[in-house]
């Protein structure tokens, strides 16, 4: 779950993780009143979840009211990359001696915590590590042992951070690192962290992505779910607990089991298609949840066709096909469905759905994922 | 032979008495496999058609000399629960549950490596581990699986996704082709046991004969595999990723299966396995069939 912002900043602070005084806001005169309460000169930042904010001019200084009511009027309902800015962060503007770059991470490979270090801050990071590898300084944390300060401030003597950064800097790692490994971060970025005329060192930016599977300890969490961007599918799918990503084609997407649901999206691109989305339902597909995937997929304009790609293990193929035909009576789909049936009693199952009475048009059954994803290629084709 | 488990393992079942514990224990015991006992807490003394419960995974072990473990507890629940079996000695732990938070598995991770390195974890958010006609741990449906046959050639599975295990295991036995074991290592961030873990044995194993690997796109894992087999597998393989058109920055479905920054896509880790001289399927049924191929050179 990726954080705007804002959140990552009120994030940060609870973990005592200093960010400059600021408020979100929804409409100009929300912006007015969170600049007069941060102090001028403020920032007005849109939030969005995408790179590149500030030159699609998302992004603006401003000295007093009217520069404030302009930038925000303009800003608010701009399109940036797609995203449309619902929401602006209004922050007292800070005074920038230094730019560094701080993050926490999971490295899969070494199974550990990873601190990403660098004195080049306020620039991709994936770009820093192109031109210059040695200005990043990697270190892995034992996630039993974790970080002390001691460690932290050597890391930023490696990175190069000058002297008079040094203790903010690490004081900060440690926090970030807290905030990370507590506050069940997958992801945890300062990016630029800053070193103020004054000798403070505090956090420009926030970007922290959430490990959903961590929510059933962080009830706090939910006003995050609130405000994810999801678009009208998605949030439909939401409702009925389901593991769905909106695409852009044109083939609607029901599987059993979260590798096979990605392997239909490949098979149908292979064969000339496009999917609409990714569906798991899992491995239990009984008519209750068989009903709400096709909800969610007919709900979608684009779908032309719909391709349910099953595999029997446990769940038999019979009780997989009497779920799909008492589905079908609660459902009025759009689209015809072509239905891979395989598995544990995959016969008795594609008997059961030709003997339902369901006229070829609507439902048709093909032996295998190919031949039933070129059967839904072209039906959406037409 | 097979890997990690044979027709002797005994395993106790960590939530025994709890909806999915009961439903699969009880199927693999039916499969044949040796369920010696359950561990529930507060429940010692009772039993699960016939098969007995305990308070604690060191008393189970005591009463019954079980060496393997099969956690089917809640995300809450299932760090302890490896880390009790860890520490009562059990030296295969098998955990199917999924949702588990990827710090508490880290920390699980780095916990045994430092702690029991004599435990082996698979998984967790993994089907199981089925060695065909002779161990079945986990939520395999066994009936899909064709046992190995004595004059061969075997061939071995493993895979980060459920369905698409059940897929390979299907393909093979519909061409006839037994499975010496079939393991799936889980779609999270952190497996306790990865791809090299399994080749490695498979490559030691002298009933597996040729290996299915099947990936999907996150982390660096079949890459790191590849290099593996490069160096150390002599034995010929399939594979199949999963993943080519997924949209990059969203987990699909499984926490681990993420392409971040450009890296972890399915081409890079096709790419990495062709090289090392690996047979690559666009598709699991292709998969299937190079490996019937490779089956039919082997005989």
């Amino acid at each position: 779950m990726d954080l705007f912002e804002y959140q990552g900043k009120q994030y940060f602070a609870r973990f005592d993780i200093p960010v400059s005084p600021g408020d979100k806001a929804d409409t100009v005169e929300e912006a007015l009143a969170a600049a007069e309460a941060a102090g001028y000169p403020v920032v007005v930042k849109a939030q969005v979840q995408v790179g590149g904010r500030g030159k699609a001019g998302g992004i603006k200084l401003a000295d007093n009211a009217d520069e404030v009511r302009t930038h925000a009027g303009n800003i608010l309902g701009m399109d940036i990359k797609g995203h449309v800015v619902k929401r602006l962060w209004v922050e007292h503007a800070s005074d920038i001696e230094d730019e560094y770059y701080a993050s926490f991470s999971l490295d899969r490979a070494a199974k550990k915590h990873l601190l990403m270090l660098s004195a080049q801050g306020g620039v991709e990071i994936e770009a820093v590590a192109e031109s210059d590898p040695d200005a990043i300084v990697k270190l892995h944390i034992d996630p039993v042992v974790g970080l002390d300060a001691a460690t932290a401030r050597q890391a930023a003597v490696d990175a190069k951070i000058p002297e008079k950064a040094l203790d903010g800097t690490a004081e900060i790692l440690v926090k970030l690192y807290r905030c990370f490994s507590e506050g069940d971060c997958d992801l945890a970025e300062i990016n630029p962290l800053i070193l103020k005329p004054t000798g403070e060192v505090h956090a420009l930016d926030a970007k922290v992505t959430l490990d959903a599977n961590a929510l059933f300890r962080h009830p706090e969490w939910a006003e995050y779910a609130e405000t994810e961007e999801l678009d009208e599918r998605e949030r439909l799918a939401k409702t009925h607990d389901l593991q769905y990503i909106g695409l852009d084609g044109t083939v609607g997407i029901i599987a059993n089991g979260a590798g096979l649901a990605m392997s239909t999206l490949d098979v149908v691109n292979q064969v000339g298609g496009s999917a609409a989305n990714f569906l798991d339902i899992g491995g239990g597909a009984n008519a209750d949840v068989m009903a709400a995937a096709l909800e969610v997929i007919n709900f979608d304009q684009n779908v032309s066709s719909i391709f349910i790609n099953i595999f029997g293990g446990i769940t038999r193929g019979e009780e997989v096909a009497k779920g799909i035909v008492e589905a079908l009576g609660r459902v009025d789909l759009r689209a015809p469905i072509v239905i891979r049936l395989d598995g544990t009693n995959a016969e008795e199952g594609r008997q059961i759905l030709a003997d339902a009475g369901i006229p070829e048009s609507k439902l048709r059954s093909e032996p295998t994922m190919l031949d039933a994803a070129r059967a839904a290629v072209a039906l959406a084709k037409n | 032979m097979s890997i990690f488990v044979n027709e002797n393992t005994k395993v106790i079942v960590q939530g025994l008495t709890g909806g999915q514990g009961k439903y699969h224990g009880l199927r693999n015991r039916d499969y044949g496999t040796n369920v010696v006992a359950g561990v529930t807490p507060g429940k010692g003394g009772q039993d699960v058609e016939g098969i007995p419960i305990f308070d604690s995974v060191a008393d189970a072990v005591a009463a019954t000399g079980a060496d393997a473990s099969f956690v089917a507890v809640p995300p809450k629940a299932a760090p302890a629960a490896i880390l009790e079996a860890a520490a009562a000695g059990v030296s295969f732990v098998v955990c199917i549950t999924e949702g588990i938070p990827a710090q508490d598995e880290a920390r699980v991770f780095n916990t045994l490596l430092a702690d029991y390195p004599n435990t082996r974890l698979l998984g967790p958010n993994c089907p199981g581990i089925i060695s065909p006609g002779k161990c079945n741990i986990g939520i395999t449906a066994g009936e899909i699986a064709l046992p190995p046959s004595a004059e061969g050639p075997n061939v071995g599975i493993v895979s980060r996704s459920g369905t698409l295990t059940y897929q390979a295991l299907y393909e093979l036995k519909q061409k006839s082709i037994g499975v010496s074991t079939c393991v799936g290592i889980g779609g999270d961030p952190v497996p306790g046991t990865n791809f090299i873990d399994c080749l490695s044995e498979f490559q030691a194993d002298p009933d597996t004969h040729a290996i299915i690997m099947i990936g999907e796109i996150g982390g660096s894992a079949e890459e790191e595999a590849a290099d593996f087999i490069k160096a150390n597998v002599t034995k010929p393989m399939s594979a199949y990723i999963a993943g080519v058109t997924a949209p990059a920055g969203k987990k699909m479905g499984h926490a681990g299966a993420i392409v971040s920054g450009g890296k972890g896509t399915a081409q890079g880790k096709m790419d990495a396995l062709a090289e090392a001289g690996v047979k690559i399927g666009l598709n699991p049924t292709e998969a299937g069939e190079l490996m019937a191929e490779i089956v039919a050179n082997l005989s």
